[in-house]
């Protein structure tokens, strides 16, 4: 790892050749070995992450990246391996030995306290002596200053609950700061974020690269990897299968080293010829259990043989919307029509819309499509199973329900092809392969599908976009919501763009870029806007 | 005056009352506000109440037997500790079977020890309770009725254990908002990926915190057996656990709001008590078993509807583990 040692170079610049001083890498993980079980997670993982660089970290999911921001974080420990802080050995047992040895965690799902104020979240753990009064006194001055110099301004005394996913993940960055970490790790940071905060987010981490921080930066979008980091390990099934100069790589040869063969990041199509309405929504709204309106008066038409998008940042009532479509939730008022009849007046329910050929994929695969200590067998025919070439009367068929599934694994290229198998043994990818082959299969002329790729691999995401288009170009109508802008933009023809309950901008493909959506996201209304 | 004289006697039979409710409900307040669900509230009261009691007529000293009453009810907390936190347990299950084991184990270890059906001993000897502790002046003050009877009645001739819980609810506010130990007790129970990622013991903390509330159990437990009546008698908590978590609910697991709704319960108690075999206008002398679930009617209508949203810690009953 000399060659490592050899990039690194004083705070502030980060030429890749120029010789600085041989300094010690911030942080350099030797040989980290860590089996659960049957399952070997981390391989004799080696690299080093220079103090002022920012360290790109990427591979599928299942590819071992969050075990080893465990290990580092001291949430594991590893059974092999060294871990070296500034070219000093540290034996990291807890989050408190990682704390103390200057490394700050940022991880995907914060870790606030939601009723508790910015200050209170930020002292929790250092809060400087038995007594709160003086040490959130000091507290406040130090994150003041901390604001002023790292531009990362929030308001202490709000409560967590009150700000947005931006400014939250602000508040992780500065507890890390608060406790003087030096080596900064994000666990995919944007997943969450509208492009423009984490654009924001970029500009934040850039400042502390200059300010000589090491940061390793984990994510599953090779968009990031190009745009900020300076190094990138690529990890597949547990090892590291490539380490280079992010500038001598493309987000093709990234991709081809995460799955370890050619993969299309970009599945060719045809444009659309749509054809009738399928599905009419009209003046749709949707409140939640405490009566807040989720979706605002809603309206939107789905034609045969188009895919529409709906892109926004999660929780802008993209998911109300699916599921009052779906029939699992009532709206307040509307109108949704589909194949000649009014699905809010009739009340017809998820079960009668399935029969008038609706399906659905719902968003949260875990707790809505699928039974997860159910057998792979069951839950190819879930809700399907009543219909008669599933059985009888008061009877299953299993030959029948065995065929089904073997059938439908065959075709969605399931693994492993194992229908017996519990659903939750599989990979997300293959869950959600099972989960299309079954709501497909029904035929239905309209299928509404939220987050198709959510947890799935890169592999598995091209697999399951050449379905959906190849159903599209099958004359049916396709409604997809994803958060992944970059989903949107690859499948859809139309895109309308939610924000805060409401359409608040509707795009054709052709006109639709990433910084019209994003502005839309964020709440701008575009100028051809509903 | 007889209606003055009438209304103090009520309220000094609701602070009796409201003593042992308003202890046990700090307790779990602790317990909860960790994220343990404390539904043993119940059977570590009870076995206080048994262990003082058989201690102090033992002994002879009631400071024994409140000991012995606390040290009994922070075994049974680390009990429900090591099912729930240790071992990631069911912690409706664990403090439902803790009392259930009481409510049986001490009446058995009482009739093996002291042969008098399951009973302890009375407690008549010198020392063997905690009685009323008289104010300099109180007798004198009782001469003139208002504001006198007041200092005489509620003020003063209470037990240190009556002052020790009065005192207990701006101490627990002040442990909980003012301190260190509060703020993390806070965030354990709202979320411990927070604590554990901010390098603290999540299960270190729910432990003190479960052990805190043994110890204020053992108080309560004490107080029924020693304080309120001379010794100990079957299942004589009669379902104050419950009442102090229906409280500590009602009072949206706040402390100042938690003995708001004790006093209230103690006060239905109390006037229910005084209710029997009155005969009020128009409806005349009321059933006493209908005077009797007063205090429980009142506590369902309470927590069904008046309450607003009781927002729980968020949580609560979840047993913590690193992987989510």
């Amino acid at each position: 790892m000399s060659d490592e040692a050899g990039s690194a170079t004083a705070p502030g610049r980060n030429s890749d050749g120029a010789a600085g001083a041989a300094r010690a890498p911030a942080l350099e993980l030797r040989a980290i070995d860590k089996r659960f079980g049957a399952v070997h997670a981390n391989r004799a993982i080696s690299f080093a992450v220079a103090a002022g660089s920012i360290h790109g970290l990427i591979g599928e999911n299942g590819a071992g990246k969050s075990t080893l921001m465990n290990i580092i974080y001291g949430f594991h420990r590893a059974d092999a391996g060294e871990i070296l802080v500034h070219g000093r050995k540290v034996d990291i047992t807890s989050p408190q030995g990682a704390i103390a040895a200057g490394i700050g965690m940022v991880h995907q799902h914060f870790m606030l306290v939601e009723n508790f104020t910015v200050l209170e979240n930020v002292v929790l753990g250092v809060e400087g002596g038995a007594l709160l009064a003086g040490g959130l006194t000091a507290a406040r001055r130090e994150l003041e200053k901390l604001a002023r110099d790292y531009g990362l301004e929030v308001p202490l005394d709000s409560m967590i609950s009150e700000l947005s996913v931006g400014l939250q993940q602000r508040v992780e960055i500065l507890k890390a700061l608060y406790r003087r970490a030096e080596i900064l790790i994000l666990d995919e940071p944007t997943a969450v974020l509208t492009p423009q905060e984490a654009d924001q987010l970029f500009k934040m981490l850039g400042r502390l690269r200059e300010q000589g921080k090491a940061i390793i930066l984990v994510t599953h979008k090779l968009r990031e990897i190009m745009a900020i980091t300076d190094r990138v390990t690529v990890m597949r099934q547990g090892a590291v299968v490539a380490e280079v100069m992010t500038k001598k790589t493309s987000p093709r040869g990234l991709a081809e080293k995460m799955v370890g063969r050619a993969v299309l990041l970009q599945v060719d199509k045809c444009p659309a010829t749509p054809g009738v309405a399928l599905l009419s929504v009209t003046d749709l709204e949707v409140r939640d259990r405490l009566g807040v309106p989720r979706v605002k008066g809603v309206s939107f038409e789905l034609r045969a043989g188009e895919i529409v998008g709906v892109a926004g940042v999660a929780g802008n009532g993209q998911s109300e919307l699916l599921e009052a479509l779906a029939g699992i939730r009532e709206p307040s008022r509307g109108e949704i029509r589909l194949g000649g009849r009014e699905l809010v007046r009739e009340q017809l329910d998820a079960r009668a819309r399935r029969a008038l050929g609706l399906a659905h994929v719902p968003e949260d695969r875990l707790r809505m499509g699928v039974v997860a200590s159910f057998s792979a067998e069951a839950n190819a025919m879930l809700g399907y199973h009543d219909r008669p070439r599933y059985g009888r009367g008061l009877f299953l068929d299993g030959a029948a329900s065995l065929a089904g599934c073997e059938a439908k694994m065959k075709e969605f290229d399931v693994r492993p092809a194992q229908p017996a198998l519990r659903i939750s043994a599989f990979s997300g990818g293959n869950q959600q392969k099972l989960v299309l082959a079954r709501e497909i299969d029904a035929d239905p002329s309209v299928l509404l599908i939220g987050q198709p790729t959510r947890g799935v691999d890169i592999g598995a995401i091209e697999f399951i976009h050449r379905r959906l288009i190849a159903l599209r170009d099958a004359g049916k109508a396709l409604l997809v919501v994803s958060v992944e802008l970059d989903e949107i933009l690859g499948l859809a023809d139309r895109i309308l763009v939610m924000n805060g309950g409401e359409i608040i901008g509707e795009l054709a493909r052709a006109e639709a870029t990433e910084e019209k959506i994003g502005l839309m996201m964020a709440g701008v209304r575009g100028e051809g806007g509903a | 005056m007889e209606t003055y004289t009438l209304i103090v006697l009520l309220l000094a039979a609701t602070i009796r009352v409201a003593t042992p409710l308003l202890l046990a409900a700090i307790a779990g307040l602790f317990s909860e506000r960790a994220g343990v669900i404390d539904l043993g509230l119940e059977g570590k009261m009870l076995g206080a109440a048994f262990a003082a009691a058989a201690v102090s007529a033992t002994t002879g000293s009631v400071w024994f037997g409140l000991g012995a009453g606390i040290a009994t009810a922070v075994f049974l907390a680390l009990l429900i500790g090591f099912a729930c936190i240790t071992h990631k347990g069911n912690q409706v299950v664990a403090g439902m079977a803790v009392t259930i084991m009481v409510v049986g184990l001490g009446p058995t270890l009482g009739l093996a020890w002291f042969g008098l059906g399951g009973q302890t001993p009375q407690l008549d000897g010198a020392g063997q309770r905690f009685t009323g502790i008289a104010w300099p002046g109180a007798a004198a003050a009782k001469e003139m009725p208002f504001p006198g009877l007041l200092y005489s009645e509620l003020l003063s001739g209470q037990n240190l254990i009556v002052y020790f819980a009065a005192a207990l609810v701006p101490l627990s506010a002040w442990i909980f908002y003012r301190t260190r130990f509060g703020l993390r007790l806070r965030a354990v129970g709202e979320n411990p990926h927070a604590v554990d990622t901010a390098g603290i013991s999540v299960n270190g903390l729910r432990y003190q915190a479960v052990i805190i509330s043994g110890v204020l159990c053992g108080v309560a437990g004490t107080y029924l057996s020693t304080a309120a009546s001379s010794g100990f008698v079957r299942d004589m908590t009669a379902g104050k656990g419950y009442l102090a978590l229906a409280a500590l609910i009602f009072g949206k697991w706040k402390p100042v709001p938690t003995l708001g709704a004790c006093l209230l319960f103690a006060f239905t108690d109390a006037l229910a008590t005084r209710l029997q075999g009155v005969a009020l206008p128009v409806v005349g002398v009321i059933p006493v078993q209908f005077i009797l679930a007063l205090p429980y009617v009142l506590t369902v209508l309470l927590l069904a509807g008046f309450v607003g949203k009781a927002v729980a810690p968020r949580a609560i009953g979840v047993p913590y583990s690193k992987e989510k």
